[in-house]
């Protein structure tokens, strides 16, 4: 499974793996989706600490999950990501949404 | 045009699974030209999304051959195209804007092409509806001078 979950109150924490991509970002975004809406947090952290390769599905994904967690009056943060991820996520203007990325 | 150094082609169908492995191989092939990791990851990313629109537009619903072409020019000069018999784009320009995108569905950012022209030196797209569409990449790499021999 390319991503694992840790509850802690309040907060979710997603630990991404692998590579990231329009093939696995489905099975990622279902994943997430399912674990957030029964998990309802406070706020959604997505750790790209594991994560080898990621092209711009994975930032559909940040922003489809920013959407998600919107609309349950929730945050997201980015965690772990690596100096090329954040050239990517710097490219989508991901910066411009309140989103915190380290 | 100056003749490659080396070339190799090779054709896939239109599976996701394929985008993971069309990068593998095109990083590979390049990997001769003693690249940095940096050059290596812009190369993957660029064909990640070429290759991904020809899943996701090109042959939407249907299943169809990718075929990519990776060549060495002298001077580390790196050329991929990448070429599909789907539906073609009927307005080019528009299809290239940031955040534009026409899949409602898969949640698709729309920034194929806005990656692909960031990472890459020059991005060709030529395209007739009906027909299929090819894309050219080209960068020419730092990390070391070509002494111009293949080996």
């Amino acid at each position: 499974m390319p991503v694992s979950f840790e509850n802690r109150e309040r907060t979710l924490v997603a630990c991404l793996s692998g590579d990231i991509d329009h093939h696995s970002a489905a099975l990622l975004r279902e994943s997430i989706d399912r674990m957030a809406e029964s998990a309802l947090p406070e706020t959604l952290i997505l750790d790209f600490g594991g994560v080898s390769f990621m092209d711009s599905s994975g930032i559909g994904l940040i922003m489809g999950r920013f959407k998600l967690m919107q609309s349950m009056n929730g945050a997201v943060r980015v965690e772990h990501a690596s100096p090329y991820l954040k050239k990517l996520m710097g490219l989508a203007g991901l910066s411009l949404l309140p989103i915190t990325i380290s | 045009m100056k003749k490659p150094l080396n070339e190799m082609t090779i054709t896939f169908l239109s599976r996701s699974a394929n985008e993971s492995f069309s990068r593998a191989a095109a990083a590979s092939f390049f990997s001769q030209l003693d690249p940095t990791l940096e050059e290596i990851a812009d190369i993957k990313t660029a064909v990640s999304e070429a290759v991904t629109n020809c899943i996701v537009h090109a042959y939407r619903n249907t299943l169809g051959k990718i075929r990519l072409t990776a060549r060495i020019y002298p001077d580390n000069e790196v050329y991929i195209q990448i070429r599909d018999y789907g539906c073609g784009i009927p307005d080019i320009e528009k299809a290239m804007e940031p955040l534009f995108t026409t899949c409602e569905t898969g949640e698709r950012a729309g920034l194929g092409f806005a990656v692909m022209q960031s990472f890459m030196d020059r991005v060709l797209v030529r395209s007739a509806p009906g027909k299929g569409t090819t894309v050219t990449l080209r960068k020419t790499l730092s990390s070391k001078p070509s002494d111009g021999s293949p080996r």
